[in-house]
């Protein structure tokens, strides 16, 4: 075990994992994971291409073209790179493209914010890749590992985004148990994938698909979704016997055996909320890991004895609510209807969530259980001065 | 020789760039990757499940085929098969001097070892004539359309050799659909030389245009021989094998074959933009030393 900046310990696991071609473009609070990969190869550790571009939006068409070869790609970006990315996304998951990606997650503009919130990673959560959210450090580096090998398993095919916090787990430092290269070898195979563009049998990707094929094309997306459902379980299951560490697969629950409180939440957040929580008797903790595919099942099962489900993210849909929020309350319903549903946001644009914001929360969530009236969907830690 | 842009794709009869991109593969042969932005080049060769490629062909986005080739040319190096193929890049006007003008500078930059080939029809001929950055001085576009008071497009065309020889590349042509060994010869010297090379090709849209069918290839030689697109060579930053001419004829000439220039030749406003055509003629003459009976 190693302290490392969580940069670091990104760049290391993607290092261990042999990628062919990596292509970034630099943007707060990523730079780090990519510097660290850069002096990699500049040191000779690590043999690769590594294509430093003219925007995101190359950052991402280069490991495009690169995994169109054969070759496996790796890029890492957030917020407004990741927004400036947008079609590229969609095209490397429609044609099928294992890329793996951290996205950093971190405020869009305006106003201008370098630091943390979701919103940027919410925005692309449609677009066809697989969305890992993490904890901490150790998860981040080990989620890395993990995504290359669910992004090229044969039904499944489609790239991978581990979100990340930015500078909450980007730049602090934390005891971190690094990846050797044996085990992660043995771990994950090379890529060979069965379709890839060469000159004996030549390909033609990125067709285009008229209104009575498209459709066929999207299914199948969805369709490979669902089979990385079962791949994300299976490979955390695989890795906890590689490596002896777990940080669940699609949910994660903490607490959960006779919680009437649960308290659902992906990212660094739960760091916090799991201090909280060891001191609140009846309150659990429901992680999401997987975002997309999403784990409506899992979920299901999760908060079938709950009398209260407290949503609480960092990020929301400006006229309606919290994305999580939307999807937790669509996955219950028809199922369960008994719940009382609420919605927190929290944290936009790196502001500090305390205990005591977790706290509030739990109190209302108390008070709903017991029938008072609180808003279904709120926001917490909001400054009442500066409206 | 086997075609290696199969007939039966779906481009106008008479389209300068499904004859380019069939003299352009003849020229590579099939060891080749091609990139494609989208335009009508993908789209006349792509309806799924057909194609045209009889080599490994990638359309991705609009602005981005300078950065996908820059992928493949790097992800080849890594997997130890560079020596597998070529990486070229085919892409018209608006994906590469307008939306794809940052990602075709930052692969000049960085050196790949990529021909990038500008099929220029001078508009945005796939989404219905839309004047691009490349689009001529006097030509009525749908977005700058002749009218009342106006003569169509007020601006000169990019220069988009001299942007690519201040990258520092090492070879750089200008070609024409309407010089066909030219053409394919420029293509085998631009993927024999190391590094990033780039040709900039005038090649008619018979429908932006607005001639017959039939006239691609003579109206492609008149814009060559009245001095409005010279053909030649930047070889390590050297202007080299201008194609010189021993009668340069009057703008008018090409001018009048095309429906796009046809208002310039109804008012005198129009004669005004012709004699400023005829003087961009004449200022190529003078920069390239086109016209034969002056040098000797």
């Amino acid at each position: 075990m190693q302290v490392v900046e969580g940069s670091y310990a990104i760049a290391h696991a993607v290092k261990r994992c042999r990628p062919d071609v990596i292509s970034a473009y630099p943007i707060t609070p990523q730079t780090h994971i990519v510097e660290d990969l850069a002096q990699f190869v500049a040191d000779g550790e690590l043999e690769c291409e590594f294509v430093p571009v003219d925007s995101e939006h190359s950052a991402m068409s280069v490991a495009l073209g690169a995994s169109a070869v054969g070759a496996r790609a790796y890029s890492a970006s957030t917020s407004q790179g990741l927004a400036l990315m947008w079609e590229v996304l969609y095209n490397v998951s429609g044609m099928r493209l294992p890329v793996v990606m951290t996205a950093v997650n971190r405020a869009m503009s305006a106003p201008l914010s370098i630091w943390n919130d979701q919103q940027d990673t919410i925005g692309a959560r449609d677009s066809g890749w697989i969305q890992i959210y993490v904890e901490d450090i150790q998860e981040a580096h080990d989620a890395t590992i993990q995504a290359y090998r669910i992004a090229e398993s044969k039904d499944v095919m489609l790239p991978v985004m581990v979100c990340m916090d930015g500078f909450i787990l980007t730049h602090t430092y934390e005891p971190v148990i690094l990846a050797e290269l044996e085990e992660t070898d043995d771990f994950l195979p090379p890529f060979e994938p069965e379709y890839y563009m060469n000159v004996k049998k030549p390909l033609s990707l990125g067709c285009f698909a008229e209104p009575d094929k498209y459709m066929e094309f999207r299914y199948m997306q969805h369709e490979a979704m669902k089979n990385a459902s079962q791949r994300i379980e299976e490979v955390a299951a695989k890795f906890k016997k590689a490596f002896g560490r777990d940080h669940g697969g699609l949910i994660e629950g903490y607490n959960l055996d006779g919680a009437e409180i649960v308290l659902v939440t992906f990212g660094s957040v739960i760091g916090t909320i799991r201090e909280v929580v060891k001191h609140e008797k009846g309150v659990g903790i429901l992680k999401i890991r997987s975002y997309r595919p999403f784990p409506a099942d899992e979920i299901r099962d999760a908060l079938k004895d709950a009398k209260v489900v407290a949503v609480i993210e960092k990020d929301f849909s400006a006229g309606f609510e919290g994305a999580l929020f939307t999807d937790v309350k669509a996955a219950l319903y028809n199922h369960i209807n008994d719940l009382k549903m609420l919605g927190f946001v929290v944290g936009l644009g790196g502001r500090d969530i305390r205990a005591d914001d977790i706290l509030e929360i739990i109190k209302r969530s108390k008070s709903a259980m017991d029938g008072g009236i609180t808003d279904e969907w709120q926001f917490i830690g909001l400054r009442g001065e500066i409206l | 020789m086997k075609n290696l842009f199969a007939s039966g794709h779906r481009a106008c009869a008479g389209c300068g760039m499904a004859i380019a991109v069939k003299l352009i593969l003849e020229a590579t042969g099939e060891n080749v990757f091609v990139v494609s932005p989208t335009g009508c080049l993908e789209i006349v060769s792509s309806p799924y499940p057909e194609t045209s490629w009889r080599v490994p062909w990638i359309h991705s986005l609009f602005e981005n085929a300078a950065s996908v080739a820059s992928g493949i040319e790097a992800g080849l190096k890594a997997l130890g098969r560079k020596d597998e193929g070529k990486v070229i890049a085919i892409g018209g006007d608006g994906g590469t001097a307008d939306i794809g003008m940052g990602a075709l500078s930052g692969m000049f930059e960085r050196g790949h070892n990529i021909t990038y080939i500008c099929y220029d029809n001078e508009a945005y001929m796939n989404t219905g004539v839309q004047r691009s950055s490349m689009t001529p001085f006097g030509a009525s576009a749908t977005t700058t359309p002749s009218g009342k008071v106006s003569r169509g497009e007020i601006h000169p065309k990019k220069d988009l050799v001299s942007i690519a020889v201040a990258h520092g590349l090492r070879y750089v042509a200008s070609a024409s659909v309407g010089y066909a060994a030219d053409l394919m010869d420029k293509v085998k010297k631009a993927v024999d030389h190391d590094g990033p090379s780039f040709i900039h090709l005038h090649s008619s849209c018979c429908t932006g245009w607005r001639h017959p069918s039939s006239k691609t290839v003579e109206v492609m030689r008149l814009a060559v021989l009245t001095g409005l697109w010279p053909l030649y060579e930047v070889v390590d930053g050297e202007v080299v094998n201008v194609k010189r001419l021993a009668k340069r004829l009057p703008v008018e000439d090409y001018l009048k074959t095309q429906g796009r220039f046809s208002h310039l030749f109804k008012t005198d406003e129009g004669a005004e933009v012709i004699r400023q055509i005829q003087a961009m003629a004449d200022a190529n003459a003078e920069q390239y030393g086109l016209d034969l009976d002056i040098e000797e």
